[in-house]
């Protein structure tokens, strides 16, 4: 393929992907926001995947050190995110024992 | 042995990971499966990592760049890179994201957003590290997506750390608007500048120092646009921003020419995009208007209204508990007070007393109480309050006409009448309407004004009594009070 077919092709993907984006979210209840911007937060670290193949082209210093940084980066991007977002998400849990009104009542 | 079947093996890995990572976002729709669609997301997310990690390790070749250099054989330095930074980053996000408060939470969605920011702009730094050592020009494709990923993924990083910092409220990056001398010309000087140096580079030159200017004027321009930011339109500014990372990473896939990059960045670019849309219009404040920065002006709104400020009942802690007390039915509205003073525990304990004693209890939720679009159910699910008593606006509104009483702690500007007329910095503003209720009980430390700067008329009805406490103190007064009838 020539580098134009490529990018013809890498930009269709793009493309297709924004209205993705834009389907996806329409549908999202205000209450799940704020979870849910982390939560996007947290795919953007997909990023990782590029610094480690930066880190593995690298052969100078200044090419160890930018992808090391990167890649660090990257990581607590993903990591934290997901971590956070769990945490928030956990919360909207149903408490399993019957509501309290009843108890009181009985 | 031959491996030429890994890479499309590593490509459907990865389309695996995207797919993975749209079913996610679908399934965080609602509260039920909202868990589980995260998990899905980190769990595709894990396959992309690790198909990458098999890649590299079986066929480091396909690293090259498009400066052309190949790594020969297995890169013993890299790989220690790679580990080394996945323990640092890795270790660093678990522990931050475990052990933050959750009023904390929104600072820290940001900076895990700066420092996603930040890697994307690295990838294209050091791509074009490669090009400037090299002497050759990259092609117009790459040369486009590099220079448009330094600049947004710069932006985002100073951004994002500049609204955290004002969340976490640093002497300097203060809450309040900070107006950067110059303030439009500065930022209309920063734009020329990229204009040109990204030109000068796109006509076919490749120049370091170009670059290098365009990398500085990027990381100013991410400061001066957020710092005339108040402190209460961060959320907004967060999601754009996390719209960026999005788009910024997507330009790092064009310049590696990875699809997965590509794919995940522009999903939450777009879905970024459409969030930070969607939490302005819960403010009645477009994007644009919350990027001028400033809300109305305060200079001569906050003299005036003053004088036209009539008197305010306060109320003794025993009639708020007897009021709460014998009611049949109490709303609860917590707001950023709620928030700060962390009283969510608090409150549930208080509802909890109620109900016992048959009163029935709800909260209703404004789309933007605390401080970002659904964080006042996140601290309330925190406190245990069943997720089927916390209401939205619309559900909760009608509700307020038969409700004994509305206990309003901490909230302000959305609870002002005020938003129902004309000509109000607040007019237009969906409130929530807790005049409507036969009692008013407001919890808040003083007769401070909320984030729009002007008086609360709701505080001068007739039917409001004041309980001035700080948020947790006033609720644990009131509990035991409660406790005490």
């Amino acid at each position: 393929m020539s580098e134009l077919d490529i990018f013809l092709s890498n930009f269709t993907i793009f493309v297709l992907a924004i209205l993705s984006g834009f389907a996806v979210i329409s549908k999202v209840p205000a209450t799940l926001h704020t979870p849910l911007m982390s939560g996007a937060n947290s795919i953007h670290g997909i990023v990782l995947v590029g610094s480690m193949f930066i880190a593995i082209a690298a052969n100078e210093p200044i090419a160890y050190l930018v992808s090391f940084i990167a890649v660090a980066f990257a990581t607590m991007n993903v990591v934290g995110g997901y971590v956070v977002t769990d945490r928030m998400l956990q919360m909207f849990r149903r408490k399993p024992a019957a509501p309290k009104a009843e108890k009181a009542e009985g | 042995m031959d491996l030429s079947f890994l890479e499309p093996l590593v490509y459907l890995a990865w389309l695996l990971g995207a797919v993975a990572f749209v079913l996610g976002l679908i399934r965080m729709n609602s509260p039920a499966t909202a868990r589980n669609g995260n998990l899905l997301s980190a769990g595709g997310m894990l396959v992309a990592v690790v198909a990458t990690a098999i890649l590299l390790l079986a066929r480091p070749e396909n690293a090259a760049t498009a400066a052309g250099e190949a790594p020969e054989g297995f890169n013993a330095v890299g790989w220690i890179v790679i580990v080394a930074g996945i323990a640092l980053g890795g270790g660093l996000g678990l522990y931050t994201a475990r052990t933050v408060k959750m009023t904390a939470m929104p600072q820290l969605v940001s900076l895990f957003n700066a420092v996603g920011g930040g890697a994307a702009a690295l990838i294209a730094i050091d791509d074009y590290l490669k090009f400037s050592g090299a002497g050759t020009v990259p092609g117009l494709q790459v040369n486009v997506a590099t220079v448009l990923d330094i600049v947004i993924g710069s932006i985002t990083f100073t951004g994002s750390l500049i609204a955290s910092g004002k969340l976490m409220g640093l002497r300097i990056t203060p809450s309040r608007p900070v107006m950067v001398p110059g303030g439009q010309l500065v930022t209309m000087a920063l734009a020329a500048i990229t204009v040109v140096a990204a030109a000068y580079l796109w006509i076919g030159n490749v120049s370091l120092p170009v670059m290098l200017v365009i990398l500085a004027v990027a990381l100013i321009f991410g400061c001066t646009m957020t710092l005339p930011i108040g402190g209460a339109d961060m959320p907004v500014v967060i999601s754009l921003l996390n719209s960026f990372t999005g788009t910024a990473v997507a330009m790092a896939g064009f310049v590696l020419g990875n699809p997965v990059l590509i794919i995940a960045g522009a999903l939450v670019g777009a879905s970024g995009a459409i969030l930070t849309k969607l939490m302005a219009d819960a403010m009645n404040r477009s994007v644009i208007n919350i990027m001028v920065g400033g809300f109305g002006g305060g200079e001569g709104t906050q003299g005036a209204a003053t004088g036209a400020f009539g008197s305010v009942r306060e109320l003794g802690l025993d009639d708020a508990a007897i009021q709460l007390a014998y009611a049949s039915s109490v709303i609860v509205v917590p707001g950023y007070g709620l928030a700060v003073a962390q009283a969510q525990h608090a409150v549930r304990e208080l509802a909890e007393l109620l109900e016992a004693r048959g009163v029935d209890v709800k909260y209703a939720i404004h789309p933007v109480a605390g401080r970002m679009p659904g964080h006042m159910n996140v601290l309330l699910a925190e406190a245990n309050i069943p997720y089927p008593q916390l209401r939205e606006m619309e559900d909760i509104n009608p509700e307020f006409d038969r409700c004994d009483v509305a206990l309003v702690i901490g909230a302000n500007d959305v609870t002002n009448p005020a938003a129902r007329r004309p000509g109000s910095p607040v007019s237009g503003m969906p409130i929530l309407d807790v005049d409507h209720a036969k009692n008013v009980i407001v919890i808040k430390r003083s007769m401070g004004r909320g984030y729009a700067g002007i008086d609360n008329e709701l505080y001068t009805n007739l039917r409001t009594g004041m309980l001035f406490a700080d948020a947790k103190q006033g609720l644990t007064d009131l509990v035991a009070a409660v406790k005490a009838l």
